[in-house]
């Protein structure tokens, strides 16, 4: 039965279940509602909560969970020698699964009965032109092996479908009747149902938690793939990165590392002191009208997609910078250049840090700022020397948190910075105006070429995405150490 | 090291150090000070009393310009420091604050090492020329500010790390740095516990040998067994003005008589 | 102890302090010349952003509105019904087409007197190629009827010419290049002043789906974004509940534990994870693991509600905290049990920051691109995915990654196109913001 069914099914023995149950509960008392420990509604929904919780999270285990039993059997009949010498198991697997879903497909639209499926030998029958036939698409004569594999295939789906449907429905029912058979007055259905809503409320928390699991186990898995078939040293300390489709690449991680450092640094010089200034002016010194056109303004560049910001290093920075530059000083060639993406980057970043700052300088008590004006200090000198060491800690987080963004960031670079990675020898490495990319473009072009994803030239962007996200992971975790460390003077 | 010669300053004792007339303070639409006339002397210790929200405190600030910092607040009349009108356009308030010291009435160290908060006013105003006079400058206020024997050991630990009676003494040294002639203290004790208390007590009077001391209390015990001259304010007027001992004991306007004997305050 | 008394003067001699405070002396004149300086860099940061920010976007302006207009000919079509049943029954179907617009364009160019100008397949190189698939569509809805088809068809001019009447095509550049030449150029001219071909607005733009990169002028967002909308849609449907239960339960309900700690360290890391690893995520197991279709709607809205759940739990959690805590007392004390004072009382009083905050997240999602680039976004997509749910598992693109996309490719006219989508784009995410704002003034209450 198709899933979609089952739950119309459950669903309809839920909303049943409600108006049964309520109805019984209030047959239970003489008082109507009032002897009743609780709301008759709490006596519905707590049926339904019987019915419906326990056969839904069935139904998804199921589904998770049976497609890879299924596999796992029927790969266990597929012995070595029926896997072609180009192919891999897995491959192999596919084409028993496809094979599966086009007999069923071609039965459906009576192409083959299902006698005839039964029994396919590929010696006799074109299987490939007969599933053609009803639009079912193989890229080559399926092997006897396959063919048998896909009928086990199918035949141990359509037992699982049929079970899963019975235990499902079964555990509706049967929740359906446990319920029912609790109802009485003295039932305390409110609470049951609320510690039900608890634990739905709880497991929704979760999520954080198995999203971080999620990130980091599919990253780890692939990971320790990639260093199956690529050494770790070579990853970490190869100082070449020119990965070639046909195998022998050269894949180390330095010279993106160098290219994302030196472009975060770029963005960095540019937006931490126009955004120190501009939030220190708009704090300090702004009457309240500069500050209510000046601060949303700057909120605005906060507000705008980095793809935009990409564009706009394609289109205009970047040739601006070849043309005014480049090209004049003989320095570089491309508009693609470490000074495009940092500029662009650090303008992007510039309310990051000015929002922040802001918050942090606001903080410094006023006594401090009076204590220095009464010592015949200028407003600048109270705001150098008293106000910006004051707010030095949560000031340098604020800096470690806009290096973290700049590390992680993608579109801008993918757009504004190229290709190329940097190499070592040479001072070539050290010119701002010659491109350079980042880790990030490259796991992007790793990630969607069309290399094979089991080699490891496709793999080496799970490694690169593990080491980017431990390294900001590193640097949010100590921002947040700094500022916490150093807020505690004031309180 | 008890050095009891007074300081080698000029002092003029016809003429008030502080005189003011007329003055006028608004908070936006609010008069919160009205038609105040008063003489401060020098080498002496003036008390400003009188019940909350009288505006003791918004004069004290008058006299050297803190109320500048506040954008809602205007000051009118004349107020003149050795009859010079720190009103008057030419003067630079930043000028003006080294020659007027303040504290605070809660203690507000900054958070550097006591020698830094000590070196912190000489340095801007550009007192030392190097680095051993700035250490003799240093040594010289927090001995005035009678806190030399318990911190000169740890001179580079943080301000913020001493006790209450501690930090309030190293604001008073801090501000005795930049040599002012005129201490304005803001109920300078209110924070702080008896002992500590005390001890700023002992050092107030002790100051008033080299400086003019104006300090605002709300404790009329304090006002009597530190100043020589008090006065009263109530509602924004000052309603008396007179020698400590006469205002406590023999006080001329009835309003001043309530709040002494508490039916008012 | 005390050494109060000190004599106010160092042993390096009396020194003249008494200064009138009338005369600022040297050192105060610089310190307020420093002062001044510290202004001005203050006052010239905000102007460098504020310029930064008009720069962007006059940048973006300039490029794109062009994209807006284009220019179409018009002329008088005759379609007999053998010529669409003869057409329909060929393999080539398009190139049929292509013959009877070629043929019909000529009579009409006859009839201004221009029929020998250029030879008839430079003529047809006038138009886009996206023509003959325009004519098939009313063929085909046309076909089997008693009548022929007898009307004026606009069709889009080609890419070159619209470049043309844009700046970005001249004589001279015409002369260098393979796909127009200067005479078909002045073809094009004399059309235009006859009225056959004419600039106008481009509903197009936005509707129709993308092109290939030899006919820039059919590209349209259609497709993206109806992608976009499907992801916003699953976002809104999965993060708004998960994200509102989750912070009920962490803000009312959670024990303070090591669980509870462990999961808000989850999340203020998760909403500084570099938005490029969640694609990776998405790839691993939605894609590998999960086997959800690639470029499918719904894995980029499951990969965007991950991502803008740290937004939403922030913004609910601040709006839950900022309800005063009588009010729950008073539910409490009148004998509601805690869920349902939460429920019914605390909930309702939050509703307007939890909307701005799901507005704001929706508007960041809306933005993404890096995370929908590894999900395999970045493929061609021509048809329209279907109405929901089943549309969310065809293939689709999204707004952001058509731009991406549109760069990429080595027509220039592309570029124009990517600085138009930009423009919607960043129109939508005006509005989205300009609502959260309008939202939270109007149900703001302050307590």
């Amino acid at each position: 039965m198709p899933v979609l069914w089952i739950v119309v099914i459950i669903f309809a023995i839920s909303v049943v279940g409600y108006l049964i149950g309520r109805k019984r509960a209030l047959s239970m008392t003489d008082d109507g509602a009032r002897g009743l420990h609780s709301l008759p509604s709490y006596y519905g929904w707590n049926v339904v909560m019987f019915a419906a919780v326990p056969s839904l999270l069935a139904l998804a285990a199921w589904l998770l969970v049976a497609p890879l039993v299924i596999d796992g059997r029927v790969s266990a009949l597929l012995p070595n020698e029926t896997i072609p010498q180009v192919s891999t198991r897995g491959l192999v697997m596919e084409d028993v699964r496809r094979l599966a879903s086009g007999i069923d497909a071609a039965i459906s639209r009576g192409a083959l009965t299902e006698d005839e499926a039964a029994n396919i030998r590929t010696d006799f029958t074109n299987v490939r032109a007969r599933l053609g036939e009803v639009g079912v698409a193989l890229g080559s004569e399926p092997s006897q092996a396959v063919v048998n594999a896909a009928q086990r295939y199918r035949g141990l789906s359509a037992a699982s479908g049929i079970w899963m449907t019975v235990v499902v429905l079964s555990l509706s029912a049967g929740g359906f009747g446990l319920a029912y058979s609790l109802t009485k007055a003295e039932f305390r259905a409110r609470n049951t149902v609320e510690r039900g809503i608890l634990a739905l409320l709880m497991l929704a928390s979760t999520i954080a938690i198995l999203t971080t699991l999620g990130i980091v186990l599919s990253m780890l898995f692939e990971t320790t793939n990639f260093f199956r078939a690529y050494s770790w040293q070579e990853f970490f300390l190869g100082a070449r990165w020119s990965p070639d489709f046909r195998g022998n690449s050269d894949l180390g991680i330095l010279p993106l590392l160098w290219g994302t450092l030196y472009i975060s640094l770029v963005a960095l010089i540019v937006a931490v002191p126009i955004g120190l200034f501009a939030a220190i002016y708009m704090s300090e010194y702004a009457g309240p009208r500069l500050r209510s056109v000046a601060k949303p303004l700057l909120e605005l560049l906060a507000g705008i997609p980095t793809i935009v910001y990409g564009l706009f290093a394609l289109i205009t920075v970047g040739p601006l910078i070849r043309d005014w530059l480049a090209q004049p000083t003989g320095w570089g060639e491309s508009s693609s250049s470490v000074i495009t993406a940092g500029l662009v980057m650090g303008i992007m970043l510039i309310p990051f840090v000015s929002s922040l700052s802001d918050d942090i300088i606001n903080a410094v008590p006023q006594t401090m700022r009076d204590g220095s004006f009464g010592l015949g200090a200028t407003k600048s000198e109270t705001i150098r020397q008293v106000v910006v060491p004051a707010a030095l800690p949560g000031i340098v987080g604020a800096v470690l948190l806009a290096a973290s963004r700049a590390i992680g960031e993608t579109m801008i670079v993918v757009m504004g910075a190229g290709a190329a990675a940097a190499q070592f020898q040479g001072g070539q490495f050290l010119n701002p105006l010659e491109a350079m990319t980042t880790v990030t473009v490259k796991i992007v072009s790793q990630l969607t070429g069309d290399t094979d994803f089991a080699s490891p030239e496709t793999l080496v962007a799970f490694a690169l995405g593990l080491t980017l996200f431990v390294i900001t992971l590193g640097l949010n975790v100590l921002a947040l150490y700094i500022v916490r460390k150093y807020r505690e003077q004031y309180e | 090291m008890n050095d009891m010669r007074p300081v080698e300053r000029i002092v003029d004792t016809d003429k008030p150090k502080i005189a003011a007339r007329g003055c006028q303070v608004y908070y936006g639409e609010n008069h919160a000070i009205k038609d105040v006339d008063v003489d401060i002397e020098d080498k002496a210790v003036t008390a400003f009393i009188g019940p909350s929200g009288c505006g003791k405190s918004t004069f004290l600030r008058c006299l050297n310009r803190m109320n500048d910092t506040i954008d809602v607040c205007r000051v009118e009349g004349d107020i003149r420091i050795d009859d010079e009108d720190i009103y008057d356009r030419k003067v630079d308030p930043v000028q003006l604050r080294a020659k007027v010291g303040m504290v605070f009435q809660k203690p507000n160290p900054f958070p550097k090492s006591i020698y830094d908060n000590v070196a912190y006013g000489p340095r801007i105003h550009g007192l030392a020329k190097d680095k051993a006079e700035l250490d003799e400058i240093v040594e010289r206020s927090l001995r005035r500010g009678a806190i030399w024997d318990e911190v000169k050991d740890r001179l580079t630990a943080p301000g913020t790390g001493l006790s209450g009676g501690q930090q309030q003494r190293l604001c008073i040294a801090r501000a005795v740095a930049t040599e002012p002639e005129v201490l304005l203290m803001d109920e300078p004790c209110s924070a702080l516990d008896p002992i500590a208390t005390e001890q700023v007590e002992n050092l107030i009077d002790e100051l008033r040998q080299n400086y003019s001391v104006v300090i605002v209390t709300h404790s009329m015990q304090q006002a009597a067994r530190v100043s020589q001259k008090t006065a009263f304010f109530h509602l924004g007027n000052l309603v008396e003005y007179g020698e400590t001992g006469q205002i406590f004991n023999n006080p001329k306007d009835p309003r001043t008589e309530s709040y002494i004997t508490g039916r008012i305050g | 102890m005390s050494d109060a008394t000190a004599p106010a003067t160092g042993p390096a001699g009396v020194r003249v302090k008494k200064m009138s405070l009338l005369e600022q002396d040297d050192r105060t004149k610089r310190r307020n010349a420093a002062e001044k300086r510290f202004q001005f860099y203050g006052l010239t940061a905000i102007t460098v952003g504020v310029l930064a920010l008009a720069m962007l976007l006059i940048s973006i302006l300039s490029n794109g509105l062009s994209a807006f207009s284009q220019s179409f000919v018009t002329f008088e079509v005759t379609l007999t019904q053998e010529q669409i049943a003869d057409a329909e029954a060929s393999v080539v179907k398009t190139s049929k087409y292509s013959a009877i617009i070629k043929d019909n364009f000529q009579t009409a160019l006859a009839a201004q007197g221009l029929a020998d100008q250029v030879s008839v397949d430079d003529a047809m190189g006038l138009i886009s190629k996206e023509a003959a698939a325009q004519l098939r569509n009313v063929a085909t809805a046309r076909m089997g009827d008693d009548e022929d088809v007898s009307r004026s068809f606009t069709f889009l001019t080609n890419g070159r010419i619209d470049g043309y009447y844009k700046g970005r095509v001249t004589m001279e550049t015409a002369a260098r290049d393979s796909n127009i030449s200067p005479e078909q150029l002045q073809l094009a001219d004399q059309l235009r002043e006859a009225g056959l071909i004419e600039k106008r607005f481009n509903w197009g733009f936005m509707t129709m789906p993308d092109a290939s990169g030899q006919r820039p002028e059919a590209a349209g967002l259609g497709v993206a974004i109806l992608g976009s909308l499907y992801m916003m849609l699953v976002v809104l449907c999965l993060a708004l509940p998960i994200g509102v239960a989750a912070s009920i339960y962490l803000e009312e309900f959670a024990p303070k534990n090591w669980l509870t700690d462990i999961i808000e360290v989850n999340i203020s890391n998760l909403a500084a994870v570099p938005s490029i690893v969640f694609g990776i995520l998405g790839l691993a197991i939605f894609i590998n693991f999960a086997g959800l279709p690639q470029s499918a709607p719904i894995v980029g809205g499951l990969v965007l509600t991950l991502m803008t759940l740290p937004t939403i739990i922030i913004a609910t959690r601040a709006s839950l905290k900022s309800v005063p805590p009588s009010i729950r007392s008073a539910a409490l004390g009148l004998g509601a049990s805690k869920m349902q004072s939460v429920f019914h009382h605390v909930l309702p009083l939050a509703a307007p920051g939890i909307l701005t905050g799901t507005i704001i997240g929706l508007a960041q999602a809306l933005g993404e691109t890096a995370p929908l680039l590894l999900i395999g976004m970045v493929a061609f997509v021509r048809e329209y995915p279907a109405g929901p749910p089943e549309g969310l598992f065809d293939p689709a693109s999204a707004l952001p990654v058509q731009v991406y996309n549109w760069t990429q490719r080595s027509d220039p006219a592309f570029f124009e196109r990517a600085s138009g989508a930009i423009i919607i784009l960043l129109i939508f995410l005006l509005f989205m913001n300009a609502l959260a704002i309008f939202l939270r003034r109007r149900f703001e209450r302050r307590w």
